[in-house]
């Protein structure tokens, strides 16, 4: 099955506030796609929407594909050591070589060191290994370069550009730069009610 | 996978645990019966008399212990989000969290009773009578909590008020399991244990709901 993800006239409402409106952005099996804004435009709402954790205001989405989400919630028991913390998804995602996702990002040696004790740029880190573990074609990622140094960066923008050649979808809402596979950019303020 | 969340929200939450469950609401609860002797006074028949109540209501003044970080520390950190990425549906989440909370403070605190009984000279017949009713009522209590800890987590200063909700809440169970002490017959037991059944079977979905609601909020 070919992953998709279709929003169609998405409209957004926070509390008494239309953050965007008719906006709409069609993802197929590996593309990628850039959301820029201002803070508080609405970018994290976005994702969110289209993780289906929120509901858009107005329009519809259709996703065809498992979807996996990294945002400024780490999801990871903080009092554990990281390798047991990720041991909780990879049995839920069924995750078969966990190992892999820890060498990529280069968590190997804190496998023993409780979540807690880890830096941003590291706990941003163990995030995307979650998400890797998962094995899922879409990705929403919210400010995954948040804290990441710059060889961090490097080896994430890396594996987005192999996910997408592997018929994955990234979706990635970021104010910094960031190095995407193909050039589709969606500018919320463009849609700003 | 009901396992492995099962195993999580244990490890979460029983006393010891990697989570930080502790013992102080077992603490707290023989607590209180330690202390009840000292403030009425050595009577014994008084103590024998109202002590079943003392341990009901110290059961529950323990029940609300617990209900600090029982959702609010995990909504906070995103894992019901991402629960709900992977299909895993709240109220699932939620039944799973309620055995585990029940599984976490009701055995031990039936283990805790005896010496609470013995402190407070209670005989054979009575402390039977108020560990049945305990093992029907504690259920309910720990769907009360649930519910409730669910309602309040987005609420900042929500653990407070939980406790504050429960209270009315638990006063069904209280009045027919500590009621049963005082009447001949297994009758109030009954009812108490029909009261939690019916409370697990809506917890989930009360507590479902309220995290959902608090996603939208």
């Amino acid at each position: 099955m070919q992953a998709r993800l279709v929003a169609k006239d998405i409209a957004c409402r926070r509390g008494e506030r239309l953050l965007f409106r008719a906006l709409s952005l069609a993802c197929d099996a590996g593309e990628s796609c850039h959301i820029t804004g201002a803070n508080g435009i609405g970018k994290s709402s976005l994702i969110r929407i289209l993780a289906g954790l929120l509901r858009p205001y107005a329009g519809k989405i259709d996703r065809e594909g498992a979807m996996g989400l990294v945002d400024e919630r780490l999801a990871l028991d903080t009092n554990l050591p990281l390798g047991r913390a990720l041991a909780f998804w990879q049995r839920i995602d069924g995750c078969r070589e966990p190992g892999r996702a820890l060498d990529l990002l280069q968590l190997g040696p804190l496998r023993d060191v409780p979540v807690r004790y880890l830096s941003t740029g590291q706990k941003k880190r163990a995030a995307l290994a979650r998400l890797l573990n998962r094995g899922c074609p879409i990705w929403l990622l919210d400010e995954p370069l948040n804290g990441l140094d710059s060889q961090a960066q490097k080896v994430f923008e890396t594996l987005i550009e192999q996910h997408c050649a592997n018929g994955g979808i990234a979706i990635v809402a970021s104010h910094q730069h960031i190095a995407l596979p193909s050039p589709s950019r969606v500018e919320l303020a463009e849609f700003a009610a | 996978m009901i396992g492995t969340l099962l195993r999580r929200d244990l490890g979460l939450l029983l006393p010891g645990g990697r989570g930080g469950g502790s013992v102080l609401p077992l603490l707290f609860f023989l607590a209180v019966a330690m202390l009840y002797p000292f403030a009425v006074g050595p009577d014994a028949q008084l103590l024998a008399r109202t002590g079943g109540g003392v341990i009901w209501v110290a059961a529950l003044l323990a029940a609300i212990l617990p209900l600090e970080k029982l959702v609010s520390s995990d909504l906070e950190a995103g894992v019901f989000d991402q629960l709900h990425l992977r299909g895993i549906s709240e109220e699932l989440a939620m039944a799973v969290r309620l055995l585990a909370h029940w599984l976490a403070f009701a055995p031990l605190l039936l283990l805790a009773t005896l010496p609470a009984a013995g402190l407070l000279g209670l005989d054979g017949a009575t402390t039977r009578t108020v560990l049945l009713g305990l093992l029907a009522g504690t259920p309910g209590l720990a769907a009360v909590g649930l519910a409730v800890a669910a309602l309040t987590a987005a609420l900042r200063g929500g653990a407070a008020l939980a406790g504050l909700m429960v209270i009315p809440l638990a006063v069904p169970i209280l009045i027919f399991g500590a009621g049963a002490l005082s009447t001949t017959g297994d009758g109030g037991i009954a009812l108490a244990a029909a009261i939690s059944l019916g409370l697990c079977a809506v917890t989930p979905f009360v507590a479902g709901a309220a995290i959902r609601s608090a996603r939208e909020g």
